[in-house]
């Protein structure tokens, strides 16, 4: 090795320590953020906080089959027992009466401060009698007979008015005193994780747990637990991921070597090869953790591909440069190559631009890794490996694969006839080529998304689909917006528009409010006087509410309401679930409820949106939100598609100036790819926003076959087409690699690009080039 | 006449009478179970030491066996209560409330004496009450003592009266010394 090959080699090991620092320190992440927005709207930052934060992404549904009915009933109560002391869950509900005793001491405790009856009006004469009217009545009627002996203390009845609007709808069947399946043959179980939905590894704790205490609990009989929900969905996604990207890693690299084992024969070549890949993928990580901090999985699993295009580059040098050396190399083919690199980047350089994280992510690592390698395989390689490369003699595959090439050339005609069938036939399957929607890059399997609607219609867990948000700089003042909000809202419940819905300011009134109903409370005497006139006539006689009177005496003095009252009972998650804080914003959710007995259980949108106009209340659909992101996602990756493509375009047609020319690199491209999508789409494949970015990506890698044949008349000079042909086949392994994946957003792309890899430099090599271009 | 005289006398009896001497549970819940549902118009008073006069609720019931029971009160406050399997609804001023009684043992227990009587559930009655039946075919009482110490300290005691297969009238009398009478009047024969 030379004093300059040694300093560059110096200079390139201290780069790479570097990197494998930043990479040791680099957070990588498997959650859904790969695919929420970027650049959220506010509907859209809505449904962000609560796939990350909110309360539906920490709850865990558990069902437990086997043995009788009994059994599981015990085997329940003891899960419940034994989960609820421990600090990773919140809440633990399995419907066993008495779990709520806490709630209702607490309410009853604080009526006169959380009534939404108590006004001034209330405690007049006129006011106290219909009331007390309203309450005798009541005990005609079981719901009222389980207020009976708290009437003498809330002869006014604010227990009841504060309880009548909670949700008394849908709840799980009960077996034995527990919740069970609507079969019976389960019992349920609902958690709520302390750790938040975006917290991977608190979830995966949290579910070993239940498993641990189930296999504790039952011992080894014939029972059996499962669990769903939106905390293992992301546990099983990461280790599907981290699965993946280690197998997916190690066959692309076997595969590859192997190639290169048989075309290079020397151990030491291959290893030189592969300096420029592993440069490039290291360099990529960097990159992305530089940017955004975390890195995700699936862009350690792009990986893969990116080792099979990185790989081209020092093919490309050793074997052709083998016969020329490397200055003869740099005059003759680097540009050519510098070319391909270039448009491969515009391709990637597109994605950078996407609001789906994902995408971008895995823009940034392939346009990082490929740039790099290429530098790497520019500067780094030559001084390394010298000038005495001893590359095998390709020539004889070069020489078969031009008498191939030159017998396939006789279909130019059929293969265009066939690419117009392919188009016309695409054309008139449009509609049936693409899903619409983002579960299709969900990880989740169709198997475990069956288990989960099953333990959701189970169980009723609230889907909270519809929403009401306030934001404000305070608490005071989101609560406070709140109850504005909700006074619009109860006179839809009123109309009978919508069946209910859930504030904090239910168990948390604003101050102001709580001031105000203090206010509204007389003094003892005066409110003895008033009892006296007020019950005048009815069967109830004042001298039995002087507990009454006590309370509401106790009330004019007592505190606010603090969210630290509310510690103990279930209410405090209540309110901590619809009152988030982020930073110095609060806002505030209140979860709509459909009216009872509704067709499909729908929410008449219009008319929400109709009463909360003018206010500050923002309406949220979140399924809606969420389908929607898809459809934006959708639409911009065809913007920047075709924004890649033009800059390829534009890019080509200024090197090579010549309509001519670049008409007859493009051509083999678009072909490649019609017939791509016309054969993924003929082998049923659902087509998805990751395969029209695969689509870019065969134009991208494709075109630097074309430039190939286009400018170097490859398909005349036998080495050139071998190493062509060697750096084609790495590249379908690395990205047909990914086809192996059941991530759907890299399977997408092996499946595109793989097939299209190959096809791109098989019709080039028919198309471009033909009458001895220079 | 010895007492064992006596006894085989009675036997005969009992062996030449059957219809008449064997009244006993099992045949109320045989006629019972035989009724094939239909409407009565209640009354229902409620005697409550808080108060100083008795509410009176009337309206109508319609019960379709086995499990079905919709009670209709029309003064003083309209009210539907509807009892469908194990899902107790009630409706009133605008408010419809749920209840899944397998959630709530005590008010299963509380209901089970309503259904089980009405479809002639002997189990369900027997599961958490002690029967005794008095009287005859034509004007019987059954009386249910609560056997489940969480019940017990809500009800003392359930009497039900009837002739035949028709019911006439449930009392509850409570743990706390309040009552409730519901007196119930078929509306047309079946």
């Amino acid at each position: 090795m030379t004093r300059a090959a040694g300093r560059t080699f110096g200079l390139w090991l201290l780069a790479m320590l570097a990197g494998a620092i930043i990479v040791w320190n680099t957070r990588f992440s498997a959650d859904m953020s790969f695919f929420l927005p970027a650049r959220p709207s506010a509907e859209q930052q809505v449904l962000v906080d609560q796939i990350k934060e909110g309360v539906v992404a920490r709850l865990l549904m558990v069902a437990i089959a086997g043995g009788d009915e009994e059994q599981r009933a015990a085997l329940s109560r003891d899960l419940r027992g034994r989960l609820a002391k421990m600090p990773e869950f919140v809440a633990v509900q399995n419907g066993e009466a008495g779990s709520l005793d806490a709630g209702r001491d607490f309410l009853f405790a604080h009526r006169y401060l959380l009534g939404p009856a108590v006004t001034p009006e209330r405690f007049t004469v006129a006011g106290l009698r219909t009331a007390i009217a309203d309450s005798i009545d009541r005990l005609a009627s079981p719901a009222g007979l389980m207020f009976k002996t708290l009437l003498p203390r809330d002869p006014t009845g604010e227990l009841f008015a504060l309880v009548g609007g909670l949700d008394t709808g849908a709840q799980p069947a009960s077996r034995a005193g527990v919740w069970a399946s609507r079969d019976g043959e389960r019992a349920l179980l609902l958690l709520q994780t302390t750790a938040l939905g975006s917290d991977t590894d608190g979830q995966e704790t949290a579910i070993r747990l239940v498993r641990e205490q189930f296999a504790t609990a039952t011992g080894a009989t014939g029972f059996t637990l499962t669990l769903s929900g939106p905390g293992l969905f992301a546990v099983k996604a990461r280790a599907t991921i981290k699965d993946e990207v280690a197998r997916l890693s190690v066959i692309s690299t076997l595969a590859i070597v192997a190639v290169l084992f048989f075309v290079y024969r020397s151990p030491r070549l291959l290893t030189l090869g592969l300096l420029p890949v592993a440069s490039g993928a290291l360099a990529g990580i960097v990159a992305v953790s530089l940017a955004y901090g975390t890195v995700f999985g699936i862009t350690v699993g792009f990986g893969s591909a990116l080792i099979g295009e990185a790989i081209d580059y020092s093919i490309y040098y050793f074997v052709q440069s083998g016969r020329l050396g490397a200055a003869a190399w740099r005059e003759r083919f680097w540009p050519t190559i510098r070319l391909g690199v270039l448009t491969s980047v515009c391709g990637f350089g597109a994605l950078l631009f996407s609001g789906f994280p994902g995408l971008a992510q895995l823009g940034l690592y392939s346009l990082t890794g490929v740039a790099t390698a290429a530098l790497v395989t520019r500067f780094v390689l030559p001084p390394l490996a010298g000038d005495d490369l001893h590359v095998r003699d390709v020539g004889a595959l070069g020489r078969a694969l031009g008498r191939a090439i030159d017998g396939l050339r006789r279909l130019r005609w059929p293969l265009l006839a066939l690419a117009v069938a392919a188009l016309a036939w695409l054309g008139s399957e449009h509609d049936r080529l693409w899903t619409a929607n983002l579960s299709a890059l969900s990880t989740a399997s169709a198997e475990d998304s069956a288990v989960d609607m099953a333990l959701r219609a189970d169980i009723a867990a609230p889907d909270s689909r519809h929403m009401v948000v306030v934001r404000a700089g305070d608490r005071e003042a989101a609560l406070q917006g709140a109850e504005r909000a909700g006074a619009q809202l109860d006179k839809l419940v009123a109309a009978g528009v919508i069946g209910g819905y859930d504030t904090p300011a239910r168990f948390l009134p604003s101050r102001a409010t709580q001031a105000a109903r203090r206010a509204s409370l007389p003094a003892a005497a005066e409110l003895r006087a008033r009892l006296a006139t007020a019950v005048d006539g009815l069967p109830l006689a004042a001298g039995k509410l002087d507990g009454f009177v006590a309370d509401v005496a106790a009330a004019r003095t007592m505190a606010d309401i603090d969210r630290r009252n509310l510690d103990g009972s279930g209410l405090a998650l209540v309110v901590d679930s619809l009152l988030l804080q982020h930073g110095g914003e609060w806002s505030v959710l209140l979860p709509l409820r459909p009216p009872p007995g509704s067709e499909n259980l729908a929410i008449p949108v219009p008319a929400v949106r109709a009463a909360l106009a003018g206010s500050d209340a923002l309406f949220v659909d979140l399924k809606g939100e969420f389908d929607g992101l898809y459809a934006d996602y959708l639409q911009e990756a065809v913007l920047l598609s075709l924004a890649g493509l033009l800059a390829i375009v534009v890019l080509l047609a200024a090197t090579l100036r010549s309509p001519r020319r670049l008409a007859a690199v493009l051509l083999p491209l678009l072909v490649a790819v019609a017939f791509v999508v016309a054969g993924l789409h003929l082998l049923g494949e659902r087509l998805h926003l990751l395969h029209l970015i695969g689509l870019l990506l065969i134009v991208a890698v494709g075109s630097n076959y074309a430039l190939f044949f286009d400018r170097l008349s490859a398909a005349r000079d036998p080495a050139t087409l071998a190493s062509l042909a060697v750096a084609n086949l790495t590249t379908a392994i690395g990205f047909g690699t990914l086809a192996l994946s059941q991530v759907p957003v890299l399977h997408a792309i092996g499946v595109t690009v793989g097939p299209g890899a190959i096809l791109a430099l098989l019709l080039s090599a028919i198309f471009v080039g033909r009458a001895g271009t220079p | 006449m010895t007492a064992r005289r006596l006894t085989a006398c009675l036997l005969l009896a009992g062996l030449a009478l059957p219809a008449w001497a064997a009244f006993d549970v099992a045949q109320l819940m045989a006629d019972l179970a035989r009724h094939g549902g239909g409407r009565a118009r209640f009354v229902e008073t409620r005697y409550l030491a808080l108060l100083d006069k008795p509410l009176v609720a009337t309206g109508e019931m319609t019960y379709t066996p086995p499990d079905r029971l919709e009670k209709r009160t029309l003064t003083p406050k309209p009210e539907i209560l509807r009892l469908d399997k194990d899902m107790l609804s009630i409706e009133r001023e605008q408010q419809k409330l749920s209840i899944n009684l397998a959630n709530q043992p005590e008010a299963l227990a509380f209901v089970d004496s309503i259904r089980g009587t009405l479809s002639g559930n002997r189990a369900a009655l027997e599961k958490n009450y002690a029967l005794h039946l008095s009287g005859t075919q034509q004007k019987w009482v059954l009386t249910m003592l609560p056997s489940e110490p969480k019940i017990a300290a809500l009800l003392q005691r359930i009497t039900v009266s009837g002739s035949r297969d028709q019911v006439r009238s449930i009392e509850y009398l409570q743990a706390d010394g309040d009552r409730s009478l519901l007196v119930i009047e078929p509306v047309a024969a079946r």
